[in-house]
């Protein structure tokens, strides 16, 4: 189990040695540099600046410096935000983007693993055949049309709920860009739910349970754990997806995440807010994979032995 | 030949299932019909999709003829300004509209060209000349305009702009999937077909490109490389070959032990030829499905990148383009953003629907 853990972690290191190099020189690459502004600066100042954060140094000796910094935790300090430092804002932004993510995919794991079952065990049915259309319809609501209309409604016309803001996590303010975030998520469960517990309820272990006369919850419930892997298999970079921020939602409803803040990032060439908020997913992807093979080795004992 | 005749069964007789599909069928009926009109529609709308209406901004969508009398005036008034002459009358009579202009210096009837020109009116006719050409009565006829889903912020006809950009949504859709299909079918059929460590080291690729933030990726090069159509396809196409590559691979691994394949081989077929001849075409179901599946993902992706402002740039339009203008003018105008999310939505609803509908039929075990 341990080694199992440990040789994973040792996996990953050359997956996020590329991730670093890859968003390293891919943003060198680029034309234009963080220090472009609509009025030049004067070539002493540019030089000065260039000088200060070590853009004037060749290429491979500023990758190297950067990643003896980031063996040390450090990330560098922000090109656009005066004063910060990549890690300051990542702070920042994180806990938001953590709670609106942990938030959505609580909601879409319950409200989708939960319809998904119903359709399974009922399937051909009007209720199977109503949830496959919703599930295609909320799979097909592109976030950026579902997040305008929920403001136009809760927030214009019925002036429920405010409008957009993040005013220190409030509750009022969380609930438009949870549901916005969760609903084509909570389509994309029911039918892999739907999918898979079908498959299991055909196998030969459940037909005999019922054949015991085993009380069908029961048996719905041994047939859940095994149905559930490839369920929590698509959990773990949707988690990283979800919590790591959907730069959509954020830029509509105005929130401080890390989504805005990779994006902005990138359109004033930040090269080290890039770069730690790509390297921060490419972490939380490789984290949350892990933890998705072990729950599945506790649900499926056959993969054990595999790990 | 063996091969084609191989899967003629199989392929026909999953045909015949998809064919039974009601909810399947009725979504491919809607493909169909969607983009048709995206091909021939923009031709028969009457409008170019780049011609502006300036008095005509923002119409709400719906049949009446337009300019109706609330645009009328105003539109009037702008073209008498323009003339350098004062709108002293209007009167309509059935079609065609008899206008008053007068002006201090004369009404200068070179400038009645403006009113064709506009667009909204026909060829005027002067019918009156008095005080010595300082007032002119003229008949101009009423051209009918009809913006069944309204206009945009520029006066544009929205019906044939959310037409045009179907065009180019459902290209990228159809050709970013083409280049995943052809990445990831390559790929994973390689792999799985020559097993043992070359396998091992191409997946082992695959998991590593897994975790890697591809949208973060995708959304760099497009803001650092001139966000580009044959730019948006390659990094789309690369991006999501990953599925493919992986269900092929799966295929591959056990009909590489099938009798045929081994016959093939003891006939001395090379490697090449047998993947291309023997196990492409037999990995065909799963294909498919994931095929019609990766389509609504990539026009998702493409309108996603769009909205940012990173995918389709001006003059070409996209759905997600016209969703983004819409988003942004919703207070005023909400049907700019009703009319192209509906062509949208529907799309990707029925491609989801087709897709299932195929997936049902592929599964052996539907009989």
């Amino acid at each position: 189990m341990i080694r199992f853990i440990l040789r994973r972690l040792a996996q990953s290191v050359p997956t996020l040695f590329a991730v670093v190099a890859v968003s390293f020189f891919l943003m060198r690459l680029a034309p234009g540099g963080p220090f472009d502004l609509e009025r030049p600066l004067a070539p002493t100042a540019m030089e000065n600046l260039r000088r200060v954060y070590g853009l004037d140094q060749p290429l491979i000796v500023q990758f190297a410096s950067y990643l003896a910094a980031l063996a040390r935790g450090d990330l560098g300090p922000s090109f656009s935000f005066r004063d910060m430092s990549v890690l300051d804002l990542i702070a920042r932004g994180l806990p938001v983007s953590a709670t609106l993510g942990a938030l959505a995919l609580a909601l879409a794991a319950c409200l989708g693993i939960g319809l998904g079952t119903a359709a399974a065990l009922r399937r051909g049915g009007a209720l199977d055949r109503l949830l496959g259309l919703g599930a295609a319809l909320t799979l097909s609501l592109p976030s950026f049309v579902v997040a305008p209309l929920l403001q136009i409604v809760f927030g214009l016309s019925l002036r429920w709920l405010p409008l957009s803001g993040w005013e220190g996590g409030a509750p009022s303010h969380l609930i438009l860009p949870v549901v916005t975030l969760a609903l084509p998520q909570v389509g994309a469960l029911a039918r892999l739910t739907r999918a898979s517990l079908g498959e299991v309820l055909r196998t030969q272990p459940v037909r005999t349970m019922r054949s015991l006369g085993l009380p069908p919850a029961r048996v719905t419930r041994h047939a859940l754990r095994g149905a559930l892997l490839p369920v929590v298999a698509y959990l773990a970079p949707l988690a990283a997806a979800l919590l790591t921020g959907s730069v959509v939602v954020e830029t509509i409803f105005g929130l401080p995440g890390i989504g805005r803040y990779f994006v902005e990032g990138a359109l004033n060439r930040d090269y080290t807010l890039v770069m730690g908020t790509v390297l921060l997913v490419a972490a939380l992807v490789i984290a949350l994979n892990l933890i998705a093979d072990l729950a599945c080795a506790w649900l499926d004992p056959r993969l054990r032995s595999a790990a | 030949m063996s091969a084609t005749r191989a899967m003629a069964g199989p392929a026909a007789r999953t045909l015949g299932r998809l064919a039974r599909e009601r909810v399947a069928m009725a979504a491919l009926t809607v493909l169909i019909l969607i983009a048709l009109a995206c091909l021939f529609g923009p031709a028969l709308t009457g409008h170019d999709p780049t011609r502006a209406y300036p008095d005509l901004r923002q119409l709400p969508a719906g049949l009446t003829a337009q300019p109706d009398p609330d645009h009328l005036r105003p539109a009037l008034e702008r073209l008498a300004f323009r003339m350098r002459a004062r709108l002293d009358d209007v009167a309509q009579d059935g079609d065609a509209l008899r206008l008053t202009l007068s002006a201090e210096a004369g009404v200068d009837r070179r400038s009645l060209v403006y009113l064709p020109r506009s667009d909204l009116f026909g060829a005027p006719q002067v019918i009156a000349d008095t005080e010595g050409g300082k007032r002119l009565v003229v008949a101009v006829p009423l051209r009918c305009l009809s913006f069944p889903l309204g206009t945009d912020v520029h006066g544009r006809d929205l019906l044939t702009r959310c037409l045009v950009a179907g065009r180019v949504s459902l290209l990228i859709g159809l050709t970013a999937t083409l280049v995943a299909l052809l990445i990831g079918v390559g790929y994973g059929a390689t792999a799985g077909f020559i097993g043992g460590a070359v396998d091992a080291v191409m997946m082992r690729l695959v998991d590593v490109l897994y975790a890697l933030p591809f949208v973060f990726f995708v959304i760099l090069l497009l803001v650092f490389f001139r966000a580009s159509l044959a730019l948006m396809l390659v990094v789309i196409g690369a991006v999501e070959w990953l599925d493919m590559a992986r269900i092929v691979r799966a295929q591959t691994l056990s009909l590489r032990e099938r009798d045929f394949v081994r016959a093939a081989r003891a006939l001395g077929l090379g490697t090449p030829r047998i993947i291309l001849r023997h196990i492409v075409p037999n990995t065909f179901g799963p294909v498919a499905v994931a095929a019609t599946l990766l389509v609504p993902r990539v026009i998702l992706l493409e309108s996603f990148l769009s909205f940012l402002g990173l995918g389709v740039q001006e003059p070409d339009t996209s759905w997600g383009v016209l969703i983004a203008e819409g988003a942004r003018a919703i207070e005023s105008a909400p049907h700019m953003l009703a009319g192209p999310a509906a062509f949208l939505i529907t799309t990707l609803v029925a491609l989801t629907l087709l897709g299932d509908g195929l997936a049902d039929a592929v599964d052996p075990r539907a009989d």
